[in-house]
C-alpha cells in the first residue's frame, strides 16, 4: 500500500483504461437520467451499484442510493424485513467498492450512514475492519470508521487501547494507530476512567512505551509524532491560567492626559498617557480562552460601573476565544487617587479552548492617580517628531533603580497553585530531557534536537515561573541555530523558535531586560511617549513573543530585524511609538495586529519588502481581508468620498483606516511611490508627519 | 535388517550413474542426474530413505546409531579375483557414531507408541526461509512433496534456564523488554547500516577492510554492548565458536560472511505469510527432504532398490578403473559413474596403489581441517520448555552455560503439530561442536541439567548419572548466588524428561578415495553447505551437465506408479 514505484501504463493497460472509460460513461449517462427523474426501481438501483463497482468516488451515486434506500423505507408496505434486506445490499454495494478502493471517501461515509440507521449488526463491522486493517494497517480511513464503530458498540475505551497496542507492536510505524491512541487517552482522561485519573501516572507509561519506538528507529516519524502529544499533555496544565495581566498586581498607575508629570513618586514604568480619555486593562491568559465578560470578570472601583465594561478578545481572526482580552476604563475626570481591583473567575464561565474551565480564581489590584492636563495639547505636538535612532536613546540610568525593581517584581501574576500541582510535570520533563540527551549522544538526530529544544525550553518555562532565569536558553539557542545549518528546508522555523528563546531569555529577568531598557532623549521632552523605549533592535528576530512579560511597553523599538509577521503584537495595547523599520514584513496584511492597537500614534515601517512579492505568500498565515468583518466594517460611501480607488488599495484601506496615526515612516518599501503615500494621507487624516515631512 | 528377503534381479545392469545411499545429498545428486536425463540406480542397504539425514521411530533409531557405531565383521568372502575380467574391491563401513546412551524414563509409554515418532538423525536442522534449500525445493518443484511449518522464535537461554527472545527485526527490537533504550538504538542502526550496505548505498557502505575483518572486530568497532554482539553472532549468524577467543576459535567469521548470514537471516523473516519466525520445519521430520528427492529421481527415471547392501566394487583388472558394484544379492551391475554414502570405506588390496585420477579432480573433498566431532542430543518432553509457544530455536553462545564452554548448543523444540511425536508432547535436538566424546556430553548434559527434569530412576547406566549430577552441581554452583533472586527458577516446573539418546557423530573421516562420496551431516543448523558441496560434486561427475535446469519446473509430472518403492 506504501512505498509502491509508480509504473507507465502498458498499451494493453491503456487499452482497457480506453474501455472502462467509455462503459463507465454509458453507466453515467443513464444513472444520471434515472437519478435525476427520481426512479428507484431495482434495475436502476442496480445501475448504481454497477457504477460505484467501477468508480466507487462518484458521490452522487452514493446520494442517489441514499434517496432510494429513504425511497424504500417510507414505502407504507414497509416491514423489518425489507429494512434489513434493503440496508444489507447496501452494506454489499459498499463493501465491493472499498473492494475496488478501500481508500474511498464515499463508500465509508455511505457505510457509516447506513450503519447509523440503526438496523444492522455493528458486530459485522469490526470483522470487516480487521480484513481491512490486515491488509493496510495504516488505512486512516479504516481507523476513522473504527472509532464510529467502537463507539456505536460502545466498545470500551480500554480495549480499542489494547487494539492500538497490538497494531504497533505489529509495526510501530503507523501515525494511525498512534493518534488514535491519543485520542483514546484523551476520551479517558475526560472521562476520569478507572486508571487513566491523573495524567501522571498513565503519561510515563505512555512515555516508556514511545521511547521504544524513538530509540529503535529515530528516523521514522510517527513516533515523534506521539512524543509531541505527550509532551503537550505533560506541559499543558488543563485548566487555563491567567499569565498576566497589565496593570499588574500592586501598580501605581499615574494617568497623564499630557507630556508633564510628576514622574518623582511614580515609576517610568506605570506612567500612562492617554488621549483617548480612557486606559486599558489587559488579561493575558496562558491559552485562548472564551467567556470573558463583566459576569466573569468583576473590576471594582470608583470612577466605572462594572457593568459598562465591555471585554473584548484580541485575536487576529474574529473568533470569541483569545489569549488576550481587553477593557477599556474611562479616566476619571478629577485629581483623584483610586484602587482598582479586579477579580478573575470568581464566577464560572471562562472556558478554554479545549474546553476547560477557569478554575483557580485570582484576583490583582493596583491604584491609579490622574495627573490633569496642564497645557493646551495641540501647542506641543505638533512641532515633535519622534525619530528612534541610536543617538535619540541614552542607557537608563540607575538613578531611580529603586522605582524599577519595584514595579518590574509585579509584572507578572502569581500562580502559587499551578507550582505545587506541577511538580510530577516537571519531573517528567526532567527524565525526557536525560533520554533525549542521552539519544543525542548515540547519534546525530534533528528531530531529537529539537525535541531536545523544546523539552528544555518547557522545564525551564514550567520550573522557574518566579525564579525569572531560563537556565537552559543557552543550550536551546544553539540548539536552534544547529538545527538551521542541519536542516535548511525548515530554516524559517527554526529561526522563529530561536527568536522565541531569545526573546524567552531576555524578558526573563530584570537585569536583562533592562539592558534593552533606554531613555528617549530628554525624557521630559516627550509629550507622546512614556519615556522608556523597550529596544529590541539588531536581534535577527523573526518572530515577535513574550508578550505576557511586555505589556507595559509604550515604545518599542524592533529595527533591524528579520521579522516577517508581528503576530500576537496586539497584546501589546500600551504601544504609542513602534519602530518596525528595516524587517523583512511582505505585505500590508502583515501589519494586521497593529489595527487592535488604539494608542499607536507613531509607526515606522519603513526599509521592509511591501510589494516586492506580487503575491503575497504570507497572507495565508495572516487572517485574510476577504474574511471575517471586513466586510460589515467597510463603508462603501465613505471610500467613495475620500476619493480613494477602493479595488486598487484594499489592503491598504483596510490597514489604515482605523489606525490614529501621528506619524509614519513607510519610505524604502516597493509599494510606497508618491501616488501611494497620497492614498495613505487620504485615509488618514490626521496623519501630520509622513517620511519626515510635516503634512499641511 | 536382519532379514534380507531374496534379492529380484535388477533390470538393466547397466546405468549411468550408481548412488549408494539415501542421505539427502545423494538424493538430490540421483535427482539431479536423472533430471539431465541420466540412467540412475539408487541403492540404500536400510528399509527407509535417508540414511544418515533420516528420521526414525524411536524403537529404530538406537538400533541405527548403534550398526553405524562399530566397524562391521570382516568381509564375508575374503578379496578375491573373479575369473572374470574384474578385481573385487570389498566394501567396509566406517562407524560413525560413538558414545551412545539411550535413556528411557516412561519405558511403556514410548514403546506402545514408538511408530508416533519421527526422530532426526541429524538434528538439530532447520531450514531458513530463504536458503539454498528452500531455492532448491522450489526450484525442482520438490516443495509439491512436502508441508512444512514455521519455527516461531528464537531464544538466547542463559545458565539459569532463562530463554531471552532474540530481537531479529524491527518490530521486535520494538518490543523486546530485555534491551536498554541506548541497546535497541544501536542494535536497529547496526541492522540499518548492514540493510543500507547490501542495498548497495553508496553513503553506507562498509569498507573492503572492514568486510576482510573478523565480523567479531567490526561489532566492536560499532560499539555494539556485549549482550547484542552475541545476538548477533550465535543467534543471527549461527557462529559455531567463541568469536572473542582466537585460541579456541577453529572458524573466526568474516564480516563479509557475518553479513551474508544477517542477510539470509533478514530474508528469511517475512518471507512467507504464514511463517512468522525465519525458519521452516518439515511435517513428518528432515527424513522427509530425502525422501522427496528421492520421488523427485524417481519421476524423472531414476531406479530405487532399498534393503539392498552392495558388497564390492568391480575395478578394472589393468588400469584399476571403477567398473560396476556387486550388489548383496550376488548380482554385477555396472555404471560410468557412483556416488557413495560417506561411510563407506573401500578397502585396498595391499601393496597396490589407487587409481588416482579421481582423487585429485576433487581437491575440495579433502576436508580443509579437521572439525572434530558433533555432540548430539534428542530428548523427548510432555512440556514445553516455554508456554505459549512450541516450535522454536534455542541458541547458548559460547560460555554461557560454564566457563570451558567454547561453542555455540543448539537446541529446538518441535511439538507434535509437525507430527513428530505423540499428541502433547515436544522432541528436542540439542547439538554442539566438540573435540571428543567427552567434551561432547558434557556440553548436552549441561543445556539439559538448565532446562529439564531429569528423573532419578532410570534404565540408563550408572555413568551417565553421575556424569549428569557432576555437571549439574558445577551449574548449580555458579548460579546459586544469582539464582535466588532469579526470575525463572523456582516458580515455574521445569518439563521432565521422559526419554533421551545421547551420541556423538563424526565429522571428518579420512576421506580421500578414489571413489566420489558425499558429505556427512555436518555441524550447521541448515544445509546451505551440504547443498553447496553436493553442487560440487555434481559438477565434478557431470561438469557438462546443468544442476537442475530452470526449465525443468514447468512441467510437473504426477507422481503415480513412480512413487519410490519401500
Amino acid at each position: 500500500m506504501h512505498g509502491r514505484p509508480r509504473k507507465a501504463p502498458k498499451p494493453e493497460e491503456e487499452a482497457a483504461s480506453v474501455a472502462k472509460a467509455q462503459k463507465l460513461r454509458a453507466l453515467q449517462t443513464q444513472f444520471f437520467s434515472f437519478h435525476h427523474n427520481k426512479i428507484y426501481t431495482k434495475e436502476a438501483v442496480e445501475l448504481s451499484a454497477k457504477l460505484l463497482e467501477i468508480n466507487p468516488e462518484s458521490y452522487t451515486a452514493w446520494n442517489y442510493r441514499k434517496l432510494a434506500v429513504e425511497h424504500y423505507l417510507s414505502q407504507p408496505d414497509c416491514n423489518p424485513d425489507l429494512i434489513k434486506s434493503v440496508l444489507d445490499d447496501e452494506l454489499r454495494v459498499v463493501e465491493n467498492a472499498l473492494r475496488q478502493n478501500f481508500k474511498s471517501y464515499g463508500a465509508w461515509h455511505h457505510r457509516k450512514w447506513v450503519i447509523s440507521k440503526g438496523h444492522s449488526s455493528v458486530n459485522n463491522e469490526l470483522r470487516l475492519l480487521d480484513k481491512f486493517q490486515k491488509a493496510d494497517s495504516r488505512n486512516f480511513h479504516a481507523w476513522n470508521y473504527r472509532r464510529f464503530v467502537a463507539e456505536s458498540m460502545k466498545r470500551s475505551e480500554q480495549d480499542e487501547l489494547k487494539y492500538t497496542e497490538d497494531m504497533i507492536y505489529k509495526n510501530f510505524s503507523n501515525y494511525s494507530a498512534w493518534h488514535n491512541r491519543s485520542v483514546l487517552l484523551s476520551a479517558l482522561f475526560e472521562k476520569k476512567a478507572e486508571g487513566f485519573l491523573s495524567k501522571e501516572k498513565v503519561l510515563p507509561e505512555e512515555y516508556e512505551f514511545i521511547h521504544q519506538a524513538i530509540f529503535t528507529d529515530p528516523d521514522d516519524q510517527s513516533g515523534w509524532f506521539y512524543h509531541l502529544w505527550l509532551l503537550d499533555q505533560t506541559v499543558t496544565t488543563d485548566s487555563p491560567l491567567l499569565a498576566s495581566s497589565w496593570p499588574g498586581h500592586g501598580y501605581d498607575v499615574l494617568l497623564v492626559e499630557d507630556r508633564c508629570y510628576n514622574g518623582s513618586a511614580f515609576s517610568p514604568f506605570t506612567a500612562l498617557h492617554s488621549d483617548s480619555g480612557s486606559f486599558p486593562i489587559v488579561l493575558y491568559f496562558n491559552q485562548p480562552v472564551g467567556g470573558v465578560s463583566s459576569s466573569t470578570v468583576t473590576v471594582e472601583c470608583g470612577f466605572n460601573k462594572n457593568e459598562d465594561l465591555l471585554w473584548k478578545p484580541l485575536s487576529a481572526s474574529n473568533s470569541q476565544t483569545a489569549r488576550v482580552w481587553v477593557a477599556h476604563l474611562k479616566i476619571p475626570s478629577s485629581d483623584l487617587h483610586s484602587t482598582v481591583e479586579v477579580s478573575v473567575g470568581h464566577s464560572k464561565g471562562i472556558i478554554s479552548t479545549r474546553g476547560f474551565e477557569y478554575s483557580h480564581p485570582s484576583m490583582f489590584s493596583f491604584k491609579v492617580r490622574v495627573q490633569p492636563m496642564e497645557r493646551d495639547f495641540s501647542q506641543v505636538s505638533v512641532a515633535e517628531s519622534i525619530s528612534l535612532r541610536e543617538e535619540n536613546f541614552k542607557i537608563y540610568g540607575t538613578q531611580s533603580e529603586e522605582s524599577i525593581i519595584n514595579s518590574f517584581n509585579q509584572l507578572s501574576i502569581k500562580n502559587g497553585h499551578e507550582s505545587t500541582a506541577s511538580n510530577w510535570r516537571s519531573e517528567a520533563l526532567a527524565k525526557e530531557i536525560e533520554c533525549f540527551r542521552e539519544l543525542l549522544s548515540l547519534m546525530d538526530c534533528k528531530i531529537g534536537k529539537l525535541t531536545l529544544a523544546r523539552l528544555l525550553m518547557a522545564y525551564d518555562v514550567m520550573s522557574y515561573p518566579f525564579a525569572n532565569k531560563l537556565v537552559h536558553s543557552e543550550e536551546v539557542l544553539e540548539l536552534y541555530s544547529d538545527l538551521m545549518k542541519l536542516d535548511p528546508t525548515h530554516y524559517q522555523y527554526y529561526k522563529d523558535e530561536h527568536s522565541m528563546v531569545l526573546l524567552q531569555k531576555v524578558t526573563s529577568s530584570k537585569e536583562s531586560l533592562l539592558q534593552h531598557c533606554f531613555q528617549y532623549k530628554d525624557s521630559v521632552s516627550s509629550a507622546i511617549c512614556g519615556p522608556i523605549c523597550l529596544r529590541l533592535n539588531n536581534l535577527s528576530l523573526s518572530r515577535m513573543g513574550a508578550f505576557e512579560k511586555l505589556l507595559w511597553v509604550q515604545m518599542l523599538d524592533l529595527s533591524d530585524n528579520e521579522l516577517q509577521s508581528i503576530e500576537g503584537l496586539e497584546a501589546m495595547q500600551l504601544l504609542s511609538c513602534l519602530s518596525l523599520r528595516n524587517n523583512k514584513l511582505r505585505s500590508l496584511t502583515a501589519l494586521e495586529p497593529l489595527r487592535k492597537l488604539k494608542l499607536l500614534r507613531v509607526l515606522d515601517i519603513s526599509y521592509n519588502q511591501i510589494g516586492d512579492h506580487s503575491i503575497d505568500t504570507t497572507r495565508y498565515l495572516c487572517s485574510s481581508p476577504l474574511s471575517h468583518s471586513v466586510g460589515s466594517e467597510s463603508n462603501k460611501d465613505e471610500t467613495v468620498t475620500s476619493g480613494v480607488a477602493l479595488i486598487d488599495n484594499w489592503e491598504a484601506f483596510y490597514i489604515f483606516k482605523d489606525f490614529n496615526l501621528n506619524q509614519l515612516d513607510i519610505v524604502g518599501n516597493t509599494i510606497a511611490d508618491e501616488k501611494f503615500k497620497s492614498i495613505l494621507v487620504k485615509i488618514m487624516p490626521k496623519l501630520k508627519q509622513l517620511d519626515g515631512k510635516l503634512l499641511g | 535388517m536382519d532379514d534380507i528377503p531374496p534379492y529380484p534381479p535388477i533390470d538393466p545392469t547397466t546405468f549411468d550413474l550408481i548412488v549408494i545411499g539415501t542421505g539427502l545429498p545423494e538424493s538430490i545428486i540421483a535427482a539431479a542426474a536423472s533430471t539431465a536425463s541420466k540412467s540412475v540406480l539408487h541403492l540404500d542397504p536400510n528399509p527407509f530413505y535417508g540414511s544418515h539425514f533420516s528420521s526414525l521411530p524411536l524403537a529404530d533409531l538406537p538400533s541405527f546409531l548403534s550398526s553405524h557405531s562399530t566397524s562391521p565383521s570382516p568381509p564375508h568372502s575374503p578379496s578375491s579375483d573373479d575369473p572374470n575380467e574384474f578385481s573385487l574391491l570389498e566394501f567396509a563401513t566406517r562407524p560413525l557414531y560413538s558414545s551412545i546412551d539411550i535413556s528411557t524414563f516412561s519405558p511403556n509409554l514410548l514403546d506402545q507408541h514408538s511408530r508416533k515418532f519421527n526422530l532426526d538423525v541429524a538434528g538439530p536442522r532447520v531450514l531458513f526461509c530463504a536458503d539454498k534449500s528452500i531455492e532448491l525445493l522450489l526450484r525442482t518443484g520438490t516443495n509439491q512433496y512436502m508441508e512444512f511449518k514455521s519455527v516461531d522464535a528464537t531464544f538466547v537461554g542463559d545458565n539459569k534456564g532463562n530463554l531471552w527472545s532474540v530481537p531479529d527485526s524491527r518490530a521486535a527490537i520494538f518490543k523486546d523488554k530485555s534491551l536498554g533504550l541506548v541497546e535497541k538504538n544501536k542494535l536497529m542502526r547496526f541492522f540499518k547500516l548492514v540493510q543500507g550496505h547490501l542495498a548497495g548505498e553508496q553513503d553506507v557502505k562498509i569498507s573492503e577492510e572492514d568486510l576482510q575483518s573478523p565480523f567479531v572486530d567490526f561489532l566492536n568497532k560499532m560499539g555494539l554492548p556485549p549482550k547484542i554482539k552475541s545476538f548477533i553472532l550465535y543467534a543471527i549468524a549461527m557462529a559455531d565458536y567463541d568469536q572473542e577467543d582466537t585460541g579456541v576459535c577453529r572458524d573466526l567469521l568474516k564480516t563479509k560472511d557475518g553479513i551474508d548470514q544477517l542477510a539470509l537471516y533478514n530474508a528469511s523473516i517475512g518471507r512467507f505469510q504464514n511463517a512468522s519466525g525465519a525458519f521452516l520445519y518439515p511435517i513428518y521430520g528432515q527424513g522427509e527432504l530425502s525422501q522427496a528427492f528421492c520421488r523427485r529421481a524417481a519421476v524423472k527415471g531414476c531406479l530405487y532398490v532399498l534393503r539392498m547392501p552392495v558388497t564390492a566394487l568391480l575395478v578394472d583388472k589393468d588400469t584399476g578403473c571403477y567398473k560396476g558394484v556387486r550388489l548383496a544379492s550376488g548380482q554385477d551391475i555396472f555404471s560410468q559413474k557412483l556416488i557413495l554414502d560417506p561411510t563407506f570405506k573401500v578397502t585396498l588390496p595391499l601393496g597396490s596403489s589407487p587409481p588416482l585420477p579421481l582423487k585429485e579432480k576433487l581437491p575440495f573433498f579433502s576436508l580443509k581441517d579437521d572439525k572434530g566431532k558433533i555432540a548430539r542430543g534428542i530428548c523427548i518432553t510432555k512440556t514445553s520448555l516455554k508456554p505459549d509457544i512450541s516450535n522454536f530455536l534455542v541458541v547458548y553462545p559460547p560460555r554461557s552455560l560454564f566457563p570451558e564452554q567454547v561453542t555455540s548448543i543448539r537446541l529446538l523444540q518441535i511439538a507434535s503439530n509437525l507430527a513428530v511425536c505423540l499428541p502433547g508432547m515436544f522432541v528436542l535436538y540439542i547439538s554442539a561442536l566438540c573435540n571428543d566424546d567427552d567434551q561432547g556430553k558434557k556440553l548436552i548434559h549441561a543445556v539439559m541439567n538448565t532446562l529439564l527434569t531429569v528423573p532419578l530412576d532410570s534404565e540408563s547406566n550408572a555413568a551417565v548419572q553421575s556424569e549428569t549430577a557432576e555437571i549439574g552441581s558445577a551449574v548449580q554452583d555458579e548460579t546459586s548466588e544469582s539464582s535466588s533472586g532469579g526470575p525463572s527458577d523456582s516458580g515455574e516446573e521445569k518439563p521432565t524428561l521422559l526419554w533421551s539418546a545421547l551420541y556423538s557423530q563424526e565429522l571428518t573421516l579420512g576421506q580421500v578415495d578414489f571413489i566420489c562420496s558425499t558429505p556427512m551431516p555436518d555441524g550447521k543448523l541448515n544445509y546451505n553447505d551440504l547443498i553447496d558441496t553436493t553442487f560440487k560434486i555434481f559438477q565434478e561427475i557431470y561438469p557438462e551437465e546443468e544442476f537442475f535446469p530452470e526449465t525443468s519446473l514447468e512441467n510437473p509430472e504426477v507422481d503415480g506408479d513412480a512413487s519410490p518403492e519401500t
